[in-house]
């Protein structure tokens, strides 16, 4: 009964068990780590402004994207997905939401970043609703933990504005 | 192994794994590494295996004392009688 195979398997489940609740505890201690992520997001130029063929908005502009998102780290934190969105309201859809930009942050000292880029992703309204269009550029991040739950959570930075005409 | 040094053998792996869960669970946290966790605990995992699973003479500290052979000499096994004395328990119910 008590043989050397009985002691291994009774080890083996019993350590896996531990295991298992050492990382649900992990994952509840994400918990209390307070967030203080800071966002700003600057629109440098709209390099071109068209209606393309088929009658869509086309907008390509450059970004000067500059986030602190230190905070989101923990002791279990993987990497961080970060994207910033387009948000805008037209007559027919109430929110519509464009990913402009992503990024993956693998590391808390890459957290801290300020990057020009253009449009990463095409910026393009079904219909031509984006003239003189106010929208508001939202920073959402999703925390991928190295066990248990993930956190999501965004930034909303509004008062941009789309030129009154194409160019 | 014997009785007493099962009983030891699983209650010391049991406090072995715990105790390290513990441990690693406080440095990892507050290392603010997961992987350090990961490797207190596995080391700790392989030293209680060395210790509690191979049948070492510390387990073995108490033999069973088992009856003398001379024993069975003095007390016989009962012996099985004729076919009356077996029906007679079960008529009496």
């Amino acid at each position: 009964m008590h043989s050397f195979g009985y002691r291994a398997n009774a080890l083996l489940t019993f350590s896996l068990t531990i295991l298992a609740l050492m990382c649900a505890m992990a994952s509840v201690s994400d918990n209390l780590n307070s967030q203080s992520p800071t966002a700003t997001v600057q629109v440098l130029n709209v390099n071109r402004f068209q209606k393309k063929s088929n009658g869509d908005d086309e907008v390509g502009i450059t970004l000067d994207i500059s986030a602190d998102l230190q905070s989101l780290f923990t002791w279990n934190t993987k990497q961080v997905f970060v994207f910033l969105a387009a948000e805008y309201s037209t007559p027919k859809n109430s929110l519509n939401q464009v990913s402009l930009w992503d990024g993956i942050i693998p590391a808390k000292e890459d957290a801290k970043f300020s990057i020009k880029t253009k449009n990463k992703y095409r910026f393009i309204d079904q219909g031509s609703n984006l003239r003189g269009r106010d929208f508001n550029l939202s920073l959402h991040w999703h925390v991928m933990p190295k066990t248990g739950k993930m956190f999501a959570d965004k930034l909303v930075l509004s008062g941009y504005r789309l030129p009154e005409s194409y160019r | 192994m014997d009785w007493q040094g099962q009983k030891v053998a699983e209650q010391l792996m049991q406090i072995m794994l715990v105790v390290f869960a513990i441990g690693a669970f406080i440095t990892g946290y507050f290392m603010g590494s997961f992987q350090l966790m990961l490797f207190i605990y596995a080391g700790g995992v392989v030293l209680t295996t060395l210790i509690t699973i191979p049948n070492w003479p510390f387990f073995n500290r108490h033999p069973l004392q088992w009856l003398d052979p001379s024993e069975i000499e003095k007390h016989p096994k009962p012996q099985a009688t004729g076919p009356i004395s077996k029906k007679q328990p079960a008529k009496k119910q």
